[in-house]
């Protein structure tokens, strides 16, 4: 028995939004579907006439769909705007590869000029490269990381006034419960923003904020838009995953809960006391970081020194990681001499330095002094705005290994506490809560915008 | 009871799961005979899903079913048109019927 479209068209129903539940035929969809993306568009005033527009390709349904939409309310409503598409081949062979295939298609029919950077012309690695030196586990955050400076850098080479990419509202709603679930107010209060960027950055604008992923697979489907769809060969992403298998079953029982959960995140507001990491430029590479040196160049550094886990393990890792390195380096009496001194510092009074004693030993590297600088602007931080968990984060990375295994120690050997540096008792309870939440961030910490994952990230404390 | 031949297609990355094979005809069984344990002769989706489990899903089932349904985020479309529109699970297979499964779940 065949349903009818609700508009009274006298047409055969396709689908049942699940937005509203409304049963509509294929042209009173697209109808639909087209203008609440206008209305999304003009509402959040994403655009002005005559600019220039990256629309952030993939290959994949959302970047697909958004370009054929753009294209055709730019022709329906005037909106005047010079549309073009800007890839990232991150240099995923058996992927990517593929998927900038059915980019050069999308550039064929819809007629729009195509700018792809590759990761190995602009950090000199690909993925697979990176993958062989980092392995499975953590490349998430290298290729977000990249992804997200790599989107920037190509839109400031195009000379557009914003980039439009691909989020659907499934994809803004699982960001919402993932920062949730991680705790991770910053990024909870930026993630439902339509239009997001900061002074001197060029700002990314998501058209797709409202509609359904449902609903971008149909039009897709019925329009018949080409589109790749294969999942990155290397990250399935586990947190990430269960949190869209959540929202999935939820959607499944009340459609309307994503809507639902993205009018919570828009609405939720941040105590005034909290602190947040407060945008700036990398000293390094000039771009949008929270730190004085971006994500990016920390990263980029491991890989060239040989030290790919650098930037992604804890930060007590990485500094230890550093240290290792520079004592392969050198090894003068003087610098021992200095450390010395360091340490002797640290013991005496400022407790959360320790590291920052030791990876600096001299100041004359200049490398290095980059990380003195990184662990001065969080101490800094540390000491001076922050209230609440950032206090011992910072502090407490160092520690909490120490403390597992003094604990162990002490368990075995009943040996007395106090032996233990005096700044530690006070971050204690905080030491397990944090290392949890160290650990999912690091662990699965899920920049990647193509494909695994969508929020890009440059805020994970280094 | 006649024969029942029906077409099944993949996409959206459904087909990964199913051989890359995006397109099938298959006759499906008598029903009595297939699941005798359940009492019924007309096909519904929810015996479908249970012969395909059986016949052509070879590994990770739970990448496409949950339940006795298909994993939310799998939209089945029966003659081109949303089973959300047909019954679901319950929807009659017709000799003929196209069925097809598209995937959202992969990469964006």
């Amino acid at each position: 028995m065949p349903v009818l479209c609700r508009t009274g068209c006298g047409e055969k129903a396709v689908l049942k939004r699940p937005k509203t539940g409304d049963a509509l035929c294929k042209n009173c969809f697209y109808h639909a579907f087209e203008t609440e993306i206008h209305y999304t568009i003009t509402k959040g005033e994403l655009f002005n006439k005559g600019e220039s527009v990256a629309i952030a390709a993939s290959g994949g349904k959302d970047s697909t769909v958004l370009a054929h939409v753009m294209k055709t309310l730019n022709k329906r409503y005037e909106y005047g705007l010079n549309l073009m598409l800007l890839s990232i081949d991150e240099g995923i062979t058996g992927y990517r590869d593929d998927s900038l295939e059915t980019v050069k298609q999308n550039r064929d029919d819809y007629e729009m000029p195509l700018k792809i950077l590759s990761y190995k012309d602009l950090y000199g690695w690909t993925m697979d490269e990176i993958v062989a030196q980092i392995g499975r586990k953590n490349n998430c955050t290298f290729c977000g990381v990249f992804r997200r400076q790599a989107l920037d850098r190509g839109a400031a080479m195009l000379n557009v006034k914003c980039i439009a990419t691909g989020h659907n509202a499934d994809d803004i709603a699982e960001t919402v419960l993932m920062n949730v679930l991680r705790g991770d107010i910053a990024r909870l209060k930026r993630c439902t923003s339509i239009s997001t960027g900061s002074e001197g950055t060029i700002p990314r604008v998501k058209p797709l904020k409202y509609t359904y992923e449902k609903e971008i697979v149909m039009y897709a489907h019925y329009k018949k838009l080409v589109y790749f769809s294969t999942e990155c060969v290397f990250a399935p992403n586990a947190y990430r995953g269960h949190a869209r298998a959540l929202l999935k079953d939820m959607e499944k029982i009340r459609p309307s809960c994503i809507m639902d959960i993205i009018y919570s995140g828009e609405t939720m507001a941040v105590k005034e006391d909290v602190s947040l990491p407060t945008q700036r430029l990398c000293v390094r590479c000039k771009f949008v970081s929270s730190q004085e040196v971006c994500k990016a160049c920390v990263l980029l550094e491991g890989l060239n020194k040989g030290l790919p886990r650098l930037g992604i393990g804890k930060s007590s890792k990485a500094k230890k990681m550093l240290e290792e390195y520079n004592s392969k380096l050198e090894h003068s009496a003087k610098e021992r001499a200095i450390q010395d001194l360091n340490d002797h510092k640290v013991i005496n009074g400022s407790d959360k330095c320790s590291s920052k004693g030791k990876s600096c030993k001299s100041g004359l590297c200049k490398s290095k002094k980059k990380y003195t600088e990184i662990d001065n602007h969080v101490n800094k931080c540390c000491n001076s705005d922050c209230s609440g968990r950032c206090k011992c984060n910072q502090s407490n990375d160092k520690e909490n290994e120490g403390n597992t295994k003094i604990n162990t120690l002490l368990e075995q050997y009943g040996i007395n506490e106090s032996s233990n540096d005096s700044g530690i008792d006070q971050n204690k309870l905080d030491v397990p809560n944090n290392d949890i939440v160290e650990d999912l961030l690091n662990q699965e910490e899920d920049p990647c915008s193509g494909s695994c994952g969508k929020m890009g990230s440059l805020q994970i404390g280094f | 009871m006649s024969q029942l031949k029906v077409i099944l297609q993949f996409s959206g990355g459904a087909e990964l799961l199913f051989d890359k094979i995006k397109k099938r005809e298959v006759e499906l069984p008598v029903l009595e005979k297939y699941l005798p344990q359940i009492n019924k002769s007309e096909w519904s989706i929810r015996e479908l899903l249970v012969w395909m489990k059986d016949n052509l899903l070879k590994e990770r089932p739970e990448l496409f079913l949950q339940g006795d349904s298909v994993r939310p985020g799998i939209l089945v479309l029966i003659n081109d048109s949303d089973w959300e529109l047909y019954g679901e699970l319950d929807y009659k297979i017709q000799n003929g019927d196209a069925i097809m499964f598209i995937s959202t779940l992969h990469g964006g």
